[in-house]
């Protein structure tokens, strides 16, 4: 009578401590992500339609760039679906992740006022527009926080006669925060910033902001897909992360990244190269 | 001020709703927050009531010290849990990164020094005030300690209400050692990092006057029970 009292006591302390509330009973694997394709309702649209196919649940930290590939390297993710090609590959060079493969891309652009005080708007050349603003002496906000966009934005700084290190804290500004804390600060203080275009398409308080550059080559954006080594941390998933790259980079997974839309706009472009 | 009434309509339009996910939030926060606190009770409270009555070598120096943890940064205890709890870290094995159950740990952390450094001022002030009159009634030891616990028993709710109001408002620590899974570990103060990072700012700020109405409703049943209690207790 008093085990099974026990037993009672301690199966509602696992129920009312550890499940989760809906998806207790899927099996599940761990995706570290990067924020654009979360905010972007990416995963809204395509992860049920794995999951009901698949019956396996795809659960999303959906953190920067900089912040998914350290905690992959700790082991505390079954898949990383990211956009830094040159860190995923140290990544995988660095034995932590199985191989990557290119998944889909969309691009860069630089927003800021409609007024467009620097006077950028139409520019080809993504560095241009940027010298432009740095002469100018305009705001512009960074992301500061070793993401993917980050990593772009200094990559573009570089193509310039700009040590951005040196002005920070003046007209250039570094957040720390993620996109949309970017974006927010970006409005608040009539701001240029370089964004992707999937989380700008769908961000709400975009106020009479606007995309003034596009279209350079530069600006392609390209996620991939890394399984985490199960070599490395043998409690991977592996068998079910496979599966669920495998479905990504085949032509269903492919097809429904292509359509998905927000505001009748296609925000990512698949181009898996199986 | 639109903005506020606008949220204010929205946030009582979410709640009149049911909206199903809104309830699995607002459930998930409760869990979390209200286990924290339970745990941090029943570890602070005895803690804080023998550093109160206790005399021992460094005691002055302990006061200091969990004092200071009130104001532990939640961010620094993310962290701290976080790469306890990695696959990496020395807990990696016990497999609840990303969890309720390493969101509880987290806001547990942070509760306690509250627990523990509340109920020791509030119980050394008991003494102060009726160790003559115990004394002299010859009751010592744990009897005193139970009189004692029992003359502030009223304070200890404010206590506990205080260490809810931190555990239920952090967003620092559960959103690193949670992650803000959809429907896993997704709690009130996330969804609002969340959406404001969506530049949804009045979703955020209806979902902010839900997480308030809350924080109501616990505090008035808390002020019920203290009113009705003593009623109770004497009848």
């Amino acid at each position: 009578m008093l085990s099974k009292l026990i037993k009672i006591i301690f199966i509602g302390l696992c129920a009312w401590t550890n499940t989760a509330p809906v998806y207790a009973d899927n099996p599940f694997i761990l995706l570290q992500s990067t924020t654009s394709t979360r905010n972007s309702g990416l995963y809204d649209y395509l992860l049920p339609i794995y999951t009901n196919l698949s019956g396996v649940d795809i659960r999303v930290v959906a953190v920067g760039t900089g912040q998914a590939l350290r905690n992959a390297r700790n082991g505390d993710a079954d898949v990383l679906l990211v956009h830094a090609k040159s860190a995923e590959e140290k990544f995988v060079a660095d034995g932590f992740g199985v191989e990557r493969f290119d998944l889909m891309y969309n691009d860069f652009v630089i927003i800021g006022p409609g007024s467009d005080p620097a006077g950028v708007r139409g520019l080809e050349l993504a560095t241009a527009a940027l010298e432009t603003i740095a002469h100018a002496g305009a705001t512009f906000v960074s992301r500061g926080d070793d993401s993917g966009t980050h990593k772009k934005e200094l990559e573009l700084w570089g193509g310039t006669t700009v040590e951005v290190d040196s002005v920070s804290g003046t007209w250039y500004l570094e957040t720390g925060s993620g996109m949309g804390a970017t974006l927010n600060i970006a409005t608040g203080k009539d701001a240029y910033t370089l964004t992707d275009r999937a989380t700008w398409i769908s961000f709400q308080n975009k106020q009479s902001f606007e995309i003034l550059v596009e279209g350079d080559p530069l600006l392609f954006n390209q996620y991939g897909v890394i399984m985490v080594n199960p070599e490395r941390h043998t409690h991977v998933k592996a068998d079910l992360g496979q599966a669920f790259i495998d479905w990504l980079l085949s032509p269903a997974g492919q097809n429904a990244i292509a359509t998905f839309r927000v505001d009748g706009q296609q925000l990512f472009y698949p181009n898996a190269k199986r | 001020m639109s903005d506020f009434t606008t949220a204010f309509t929205s946030a009582i339009g979410l709640i009149a709703g049911f909206d199903t996910s809104l309830i699995e939030i607002i459930g998930l926060s409760l869990r979390v927050s209200l286990s924290a606190v339970i745990i941090g009770t029943i570890i602070g409270l005895p803690l804080g009531a023998a550093i109160a009555v206790g005399r021992f070598p460094g005691r002055e120096l302990l006061i200091i010290v969990v004092n200071a943890f009130m104001g532990l940064p939640p961010v620094v205890v993310g962290l701290i849990v976080y790469l306890q709890l990695s696959k990496s870290g020395p807990f990696g094995w016990l497999q609840i990164l990303y969890t309720p159950t390493a969101m509880i740990i987290a806001q547990m952390i942070l509760v306690t020094p509250i627990v523990i450094a509340l109920t020791r001022q509030f119980i050394e002030d008991a003494n102060a005030d009726y160790d003559e009159a115990l004394r002299s009634l010859g009751v010592h030891g744990w009897a005193k300690l139970v009189t004692l616990i029992t003359e502030v028993r009223y304070s200890l709710v404010t206590v506990v209400l205080a260490a809810f109001g931190r555990a239920i408002a952090e967003v620092g620590a559960v959103i690193i050692v949670g992650g803000n899974i959809n429907h896993v570990t997704r709690v009130m103060t996330t969804s609002i990092t969340l959406e404001t990072s969506k530049g949804n700012l009045g979703l955020a700020l209806a979902l902010g006057v839900v997480l308030m109405l809350l924080a109501l409703a616990v505090n008035a049943v808390a002020a019920t029970v203290r009113r009705f209690a003593p009623k109770a207790a004497y009848a």
